[in-house]
């Protein structure tokens, strides 16, 4: 996905378009991405299921809730630097479980997993910001996933004011996974620097 | 004999008692701990053997846990707490107020256009609410009888969000000037009704059943059987019957309102008295090896 969506670039030197190329493998990929919980939780991958099934839940949410649901936002700039973040993300991590099944991890391996994240994180999490601000108006006009009273079920639900509240969660929730992988990356590869310094 | 008082993290020796016998309980450690941090009330303290183990028990004496010539013993503070009785209040104090808000003063919430006439089955509802968490509140102060006194601060500022958010958010549907009365009419209304009432008598008996098994004073801990009342044979197949009887009412009230939000709340509370019954039910098993086998925590021969 990332060299299809370089390619593109390379072609048309803008952001218009590139979804067009690679919407079937984010559909597919990101969707398959849930066996990813299944492989943490019967540990064939060291990672922990619930900040696995946050991130995926997450991602299959922003694909199918938002970026499928609104057509309009696919040729904003927001699709694609979060396709970008995650797909430069993708080819690290993927690598990285690889080389941990057969045993050894190359060490600057390691370091670009634990190192790339610090840009790509806030590339994502900006492009996946404004994608969904940019879905808003769309939403609210179409009234996607919304419900209203008077109905069988006594019950209303806003998809406008749910995104809105989800964009909201983003300012505790960020920090927090920023920060742990920060003192991820001081436990795993800090030791290590200072040791090849010495 | 010589006490160290460790703290459990950290290692760090806090205190060391010197005038403790061996028949000394943990209970004597934490007064004598109160004396020298009077800050830390009994409730507050928690003992164990182990720096990961578990809370030792007020009455363990300390010959009996291996302390009989003097060793350590480490401590956890557990924070401020509460009385069960008082988180019990605020939490169902709660609800009974909000609903009873959204029911009698529609126009505070639904804006001044807000009166119309009312389906029977709002008044119902309103009328089942409010029983519920009367009856609740009569029971904290009335029935229940307590093993531990206290619980930590935290948890009544989250089980009261849990309470009071969910009472708003049904209460707002239920009230509701465009609320849709369920589509079986008052068939429906008097079914879910039925069912709630008798679940709700369900839910009493056994709680009552529950108290008689503890002496007063006590925390004597029995198998609970099946007696008289026919609504305690339920004992016989599951382990919280009581936590059975409360899906039950409100299952009946969800079916009575046909309305979404109540039934996210009923299974919301089911989802928590499930996980609550299987403790239970562990519990029961580790301590009594003659537990019924046939019996299941909260669903018959299900769950």
């Amino acid at each position: 996905m990332l060299v299809l969506v370089i390619g593109q670039y390379m072609k048309t030197r803008h952001h218009f378009g590139i979804f067009n190329e690679v919407d079937r493998f984010l559909y597919v990929f990101q969707t398959a991405a849930v066996l990813e919980v299944l492989h943490c939780a019967i540990g064939i991958v060291r990672s922990s299921v619930v900040l696995t099934a946050f991130q995926v839940t997450s991602r299959v949410f922003l694909v199918w809730g938002v970026t499928y649901s609104v057509p309009q936002v696919h040729n904003t700039i927001g699709v694609t630097m979060f396709i970008l973040a995650w797909a430069v993300t993708e080819v690290i991590r993927y690598s990285f479980y690889t080389f941990s099944l057969f045993g050894t991890v190359p060490y600057m391996l390691q370091w670009c997993r634990y190192t790339f994240f610090i840009l790509l994180y806030p590339i994502g999490v900006t492009g996946e910001l404004l994608t969904i601000y940019t879905s808003l108006p769309r939403v609210k006009a179409s009234g996607i996933y919304s419900m209203q009273l008077p109905n069988k079920l006594n019950a209303s639900f806003d998809y406008y004011s749910f995104l809105i509240l989800i964009m909201l969660s983003y300012i505790p929730i960020f920090p927090q996974l920023y920060c742990h992988m920060l003192a991820q990356r001081q436990k795993i590869i800090g030791g290590k620097m200072t040791k090849k310094t010495q | 004999m010589e006490i160290e008082i460790v703290h459990a993290k950290s290692g760090k020796t806090l205190a060391t008692l010197q005038n403790l016998a061996p028949s000394a309980t943990v209970l004597d450690v934490k007064k004598e701990y109160k004396k020298l941090k009077p800050h830390l009330y009994i409730e507050r303290q928690s003992f164990r053997s182990e720096p990961r183990g578990k809370s030792l028990k007020d009455e363990d004496q300390l010959r009996n846990i291996g302390l009989d010539k003097g060793g350590k013993i480490y401590f956890k503070d557990l924070g401020p707490q509460l009385s069960w009785t008082t988180v019990f209040l605020t939490e169902y104090a709660g609800p009974l107020v909000i609903y009873l808000i959204f029911y009698s003063r529609p126009a505070l919430i639904y804006g001044a256009n807000a009166t119309r006439t009312r389906a029977q089955v709002v008044n119902v509802a309103a009328a089942c609410w409010t029983f519920h968490y009367a009856k609740r509140l009569f029971e904290t102060i009335f029935i229940h009888r307590f093993s531990h006194a206290t619980m930590p601060i935290f948890n009544i500022f989250k089980n009261s969000m849990y309470y009071w958010g969910f009472a708003a958010y049904v209460a707002y549907y239920v009230n509701h000037p465009l609320y849709t009365p369920p589509a079986f009419g008052d068939r429906q209304m008097y079914l879910g009704l039925a069912g709630f009432l008798i679940n709700e008598l369900g839910n009493f008996s056994i709680h009552v059943a529950l108290r008689n098994l503890r002496p007063p004073g006590t925390k004597v801990r029995k198998i609970p059987m099946p007696a008289s009342n026919p609504l305690t044979w339920l004992f016989s197949l599951v382990t919280c019957p009581n936590y059975t009887y409360e899906i039950g009412a409100w299952l009946g009230f969800t079916i009575m309102t046909q309305c979404l939000p109540a039934g996210l709340f009923t299974l919301a509370g089911a989802y928590q008295m499930t996980l609550w019954a299987w403790g239970k039910h562990r519990n029961y098993k580790k301590e009594f090896k003659d537990y019924p086998k046939v019996r299941k925590p909260i669903i018959p021969f299900l769950l």
